[in-house]
């Protein structure tokens, strides 16, 4: 089974999904991600989903899990590019991805996980 | 249910499009399957992005809760008024409590419990139709 | 009812096809609701030929008493495209349906001229005409309603856009000033589009100001609040500005709770923190070390 590229960009690690998942692929994503963070030390994680065009309550689960277990080995997560309709079919799905940080595209997700880092290091 | 016969294991109904969930990658086909009808029928793309996801959330409780079963896709065309009309059917231990099932929150495995409830709120109708021991039939169906 | 002998009607219309339309022509000239000022002549026979010789196609078929059948649909298809060009021009349904009603005369007189004193054949097949021309003739007020209402719905979209634009203040900072009372269905078509822009513009903070708005109630406020919620799952924000004395008692009355989102009086005390909050993401991510 192919599983999901995790890109390593000095301290944070970057992943793009860019497939629709199915459950066993998002379960790999997230113990490898989890396993990353923990053998790099990563500060951060950045999730770019600006290629799905549909997040349901398994994906929303993978995402937190990963941002809480991320959170236990100290780094920070940032969620990107999400899209409007995902957003507003999340909302009444009731889905609220708490303890994940958002931003509009990767470009301000690094420069929020580099504040939260510089935050965290100050 | 629209049949009114209660009994949720009618093979004889009849719809556009039967796929089996079986298998996680099914669901993912059953998403693909339920963009294409949406879109076909001249859905929204928010509107069609709820169909997907509530699609989603049903055809995995089939799959985890239900021991696997099928998805039926029907296009409605009532005079000038669109539909899809999504049921998902297994005939799995069924759902001893079903107001407690659509609880958010609530769930006996290890999912968030928004399944039931938020393929409801993502439809315009819902309906569930459920015998422990027999198995589980959930309809929604949005009108675009 | 018994079908008339088959070859019988669609050769008698194809023998005398040239004479048929030029009778219909003048049928319709004559009548009242023509509108050749809208229509212009030539456009009129062109179209009037162009259905005669798919009608005579699905006579000849044999099959005259349900035009639903796949034998009448190129007639159908053709009839869809008149009403539709009828209604885009602005005619009236009655006015559109004349297209076809207009021809019974032509056919009955064909007839006459080809039964003569077969007063039984001549009624019943009248009779049989004038129903498929009757059905036709319906069919055409239906298509005609389906293009009314597809405009009325896009003009319905345009005026939703016009009177709601999203402006872009500044770098990253967009402002929806809504006006007038918003119902359930322009909330949403509103609220969807502004994320659109805030996706589209790059902005982290829409200004949502109400100070045109004289009312909200609970559906509207439960729109604004998830639009909220649906911002800052994107990785936006918003604040909510020109909240009138009356609209903040709605929504404590209606038990609205505003949770973590910024109000402000007018739109300006808006802008100024909205300003200040781009400008302190911008710095904060200046002074960090590029890793």
């Amino acid at each position: 089974m192919d599983r999901i590229p995790i890109l390593k960009m000095g301290e944070y690690l970057l992943v793009t999904i860019q497939v629709d998942m199915h459950d066993q692929l998002a379960l790999a994503l997230q113990e490898d991600l989890t396993e990353r963070i923990n053998r790099e030390r990563a500060a951060g994680v950045l999730i770019d989903i600006s290629s799905l065009d549909v997040v349901d309550s398994f994906i929303g689960r993978m995402i937190g899990n990963i941002a809480a277990m991320a959170r236990v080995l100290d780094a920070n997560t940032v969620v990107t590019g999400m899209r409007p309709a995902v957003a507003i079919t999340l909302v009444e799905l009731g889905l609220s991805l708490e303890g994940v940080h958002t931003a509009l595209n990767v470009e301000r997700g690094m420069a929020l996980l580099r504040k939260k880092v510089a935050a965290r290091n100050a | 249910m629209p049949e009114g016969d209660g009994n949720s294991t009618n093979a004889a109904r009849t719809c556009d499009l039967r796929l089996p969930i079986r298998a996680s990658e099914d669901i993912v086909r059953m998403r693909h399957a339920v963009r294409e009808h949406a879109v076909a029928l001249g859905f929204s793309l928010v509107d069609q992005t709820k169909l997907v996801t509530a699609a989603s959330e049903l055809a995995r409780n089939t799959l985890i809760y239900g021991g696997g079963g099928e998805a039926e896709l029907t296009a409605l065309r009532i005079g000038e008024r669109r539909g899809l009309r999504l049921e998902f059917v297994d005939r799995g231990p069924g759902i001893a409590d079903v107001q407690q099932a659509m609880q958010d929150g609530f769930t006996t495995g290890t999912g968030l419990g928004l399944g039931l409830g938020g393929a409801r709120r993502l439809a315009n109708d819902f309906r569930i139709e459920s015998t422990p021991g027999r198995g589980t039939r959930v309809m929604i169906l949005r009108w675009r | 009812m018994p079908s008339a002998d088959p070859p019988r009607f669609s050769d008698l219309v194809a023998a005398n096809e040239a004479t048929l339309l030029a009778d219909w022509m003048k049928q319709q000239k004559a009548a009242r609701g023509t509108r050749l000022d809208l229509l212009g002549e030539s456009e009129l026979e062109d179209q009037s030929r162009r259905f005669l010789r798919a009608f005579r196609t699905a006579l000849a078929t044999g099959d005259l008493d349900d035009v639903s059948q796949p034998a009448w649909s190129d007639v159908r298809d053709f009839l869809r495209e008149v009403s539709r060009s009828r209604a885009l021009q602005g005619l009236k349904p009655a006015e559109t349906a004349l297209f076809v009603f207009s021809l019974k005369q032509p056919l009955f007189a064909l007839l006459r001229g080809a039964l003569g004193n077969a007063t039984d054949r001549l009624a019943l097949d009248t009779w049989q005409i004038s129903t498929l021309l009757d059905q036709l003739g319906l069919f055409t007020m239906e298509a005609y309603q389906q293009t009314r209402e597809e405009i009325i719905v896009r003009q319905q979209q345009e005026l939703l856009e016009l009177s709601t634009p999203v402006v872009q203040l500044w770098d990253r900072i967009l402002a929806l000033p809504l006006v007038g009372t918003l119902d359930s269905s322009r909330t949403q078509v509103v609220m969807e589009s502004l994320l659109e822009r805030i996706v589209a513009t790059g902005s982290e903070i829409a200004i949502i100001d109400i100070t045109g708005v004289p009312t909200v109630d609970t559906l509207v406020a439960q729109h604004l609040l998830k639009t909220i919620a649906a911002t800052r799952l994107m990785g936006a924000d918003c604040i909510i500005s020109g909240i009138r004395p009356q609209i903040a008692q709605t929504i404590v009355h209606l038990g609205v709770d505003l949770g973590t989102v910024v109000t402000k009086a007018t739109l300006a005390d808006a802008f100024a923190v909205a300003l200040k909050r781009t400008r302190d993401a911008a710095v904060s991510a200046q002074r960090d070390p590029t890793t």
